[in-house]
């Protein structure tokens, strides 16, 4: 077996049996890196160097004894997450050169934990997007082809970088982020892992805003069990994130494998979307006999706003990006157009620097906060809101987790996008539900259609629960059995 | 709905994005069609539902101690800046 092949839990016990180093680890990644990002695009800098250095200090951490959990494990850190000295980019031309002069949280915490990062991956431009093709820096290969089809295919978004770098074994996990699916829907188009924890449950601190209520950071890997091993090191209180929730965090790992005797699945009735393929809704069938054989109790529930959430998130997101990328002037930081005043300046500088979407996010977004319209959208979306929240709640009254597919279709061709941004907005409504109400949900991929695509199952927990999530997606990925791996991966292709 | 060209520069002027004559057309007609989706939203009843303002499950968020807990980063601060002099950001004339 290649070291790029194993998971995190295997690789952090074959370095502490000394069956490898983590400097061996770390070559065998950044080779493949070598190898595959120049068709994939995965990562939009890559720190073999700082990579290397990491590892030579990690094999002393591990000889010394005692070493915490990811002590020398490669990872993808999505370029939203500001490091330290690092260029971050946002996939963005505004931030130019922008290197941080201090290190998020969340990748702080990962440190403190031992990691090793080998690269900042490729994103949609702020994160906006389904798809990866708004990136400043190139889109991203899928890493997975259709049954003798060559078509390029797009990894979702808009962690699709650090999905597709996670899949073709560029790294062993890496960070995401979901605002209203951008961990999830990736994850199910690359036939991996992805798991959005809790609003609050990780810091937003250093990670570059989208929207602030809904974004919220977590791991992308290739099992149940070290996307576990990978929130344990994110998560944490943190004083300087006000939203950042003060609550213990438990041990993920042990949720593995646990017995889902007496669970209640929920199988809201709403997700069953008209037009819906066969193939998913076999799929979304299949894995509700998975959990019935596993012990669960399955329950038919309803979440009555759920056809509104789109439309909301389209609102309060929008809403929120506005008035964040507001700070991008051409003043403090990144790129700058000169102008004969100063509106010109800022006029210029944020035509040049934003991209379509972010530009077209940016006017919506200033539209519905703008006198006259506050109130008939964005007020009415905030009381929506509301009510979809109250879905939520009323639902896990009566069960603990609801299983739903995480989206609509499988990973679709870099020309096979729709022209029309609403349609391509639809990409997001199975994951956006749960963004909006600030519920944990994890994706797991279960099989692959008929054209040899990954096909993923959403499940979505209560607040600060993501230990019955592991748990559930732990039975879910056991009862799949899903071993297929994509066309271009290390050591398969080049 | 339909959004017309004065609302949508007044839109861009708002928001600092320079748009020309067709990026303002271009831009009039995919705002139009995406807020016209929006209007689904006009059929839920929402009389007496308070706005939901945030997502965090602790309802009151805590206050820090007004102190000073950090500073002294004039460097860390304008390392970014496209254009300094100085300990300055610099912009164009404003006032003559």
């Amino acid at each position: 077996m290649m070291l790029t092949d194993l998971t995190i839990a295997q690789a952090a016990e074959g370095l502490r049996k000394r069956d490898f180093t983590a400097a061996e680890l770390t070559n065998a990644h950044v080779k493949a890196i070598d190898a595959l990002n120049g068709r994939l695009n995965a990562y939009i800098t890559v720190t073999a160097d700082q990579a290397k250095e990491a590892a030579a200090q990690a094999d002393k951490t591990l000889s010394a004894g005692d070493a915490p959990t990811l002590t020398g494990i490669p990872l993808g850190i999505k370029d939203l997450f500001c490091t330290k000295g690092v260029r971050t980019t946002a996939a963005s031309r505004i931030l130019g050169d922008f290197t941080p002069t201090y290190e998020s949280t969340v990748t702080a915490n990962l440190l403190a934990n031992g990691a090793v990062f080998v690269g900042k991956t490729n994103l949609d431009e702020f994160a906006m997007g389904s798809t990866n093709l708004t990136s400043a820096f190139g889109v991203v290969e899928n890493p997975w082809r259709r049954n003798g089809d060559d078509t390029p295919l797009v990894p979702g978004g808009s962690s699709g970088g650090s999905a597709a770098a996670v899949a073709a074994h560029l790294a062993m996990g890496a960070t995401g982020t979901d605002t209203g699916g951008s961990i999830r829907q990736p994850a199910a188009y690359c036939g991996i892992v992805g798991l959005k924890p809790t609003y609050g449950r990780c810091s937003r601190w250093g990670t570059i805003a989208f929207a602030s209520s809904l974004d919220q950071a977590g791991p992308m890997t290739r099992t149940v069990e070290d996307a576990a091993i990978m929130l344990a090191a994110m998560a944490g209180h943190d004083a300087k994130d006000s939203t950042s929730a003060n609550i213990a965090v438990p041990d993920y790992r042990a949720a593995c494998g646990r017995s889902l005797k007496g669970l209640r699945i929920g199988v809201p009735a709403e997700y069953r979307a008209p037009g819906m393929s066969a193939e998913l809704q076999a799929v979304w069938d299949r894995g509700v006999a998975m959990l019935r054989e596993a012990g669960c109790e399955i329950v038919d529930v309803s979440l009555p706003h759920t056809k509104y959430g789109l439309a909301t998130y389209y609102i309060i997101a929008p809403a929120e990006a506005s008035s964040n990328l507001a700070r991008y002037d051409g003043v403090r930081f990144g790129d700058r157009r000169e102008g004969a005043s100063l509106n010109e300046l800022y006029e210029r500088t944020r035509h040049d620097g934003f991209g379509e979407e972010v530009r077209r996010r940016v006017l919506v977004g200033t539209y519905v906060l703008s006198a006259g319209y506050y109130d008939a959208y964005y007020l009415r979306a905030q009381k929506i809101r509301t009510l979809i929240q109250r879905d939520f709640t009323q639902a896990f009254e009566s069960v603990d987790v609801l299983l739903t597919p995480t989206a609509p279709t499988a990973a679709f061709g870099h020309n096979e996008k729709p022209e029309d941004p609403v349609q391509m907005y639809l990409n997001d409504v199975f994951t956006v539900p749960a963004s909006m109400a600030g519920q944990p949900a994890l994706s797991v991929p279960v099989s692959l259609d008929s054209t040899g695509l990954p096909l993923g199952l959403q499940l979505i927990g209560r607040h600060f629960d993501e230990e019955t999530l592991i748990a559930v997606g732990s039975a879910l990925e056991k009862a799949a059995d899903f071993t297929a791996r994509p066309t271009f991966r290390a050591g398969a292709a080049a | 709905m339909s959004l017309d060209l004065a609302t949508t520069r007044r839109i861009a002027k708002l928001a600092r994005i320079g748009l020309d004559d067709q990026e303002i057309e271009t831009v009039r007609a995919q705002m139009g069609g995406i807020l016209g989706w929006i209007e689904i939203l006009n059929e839920v009843d929402v009389e007496g539902v308070p706005p939901m303002v945030g997502t965090s499950q602790t309802t009151a968020l805590p206050q820090r101690q007004d102190a000073v807990t950090d500073g002294d980063r004039q460097n860390d601060v304008l390392a970014n800046a496209p254009d300094r002099e100085g300990p300055f950001f610099t912009v164009p004339k404003v006032v003559e």
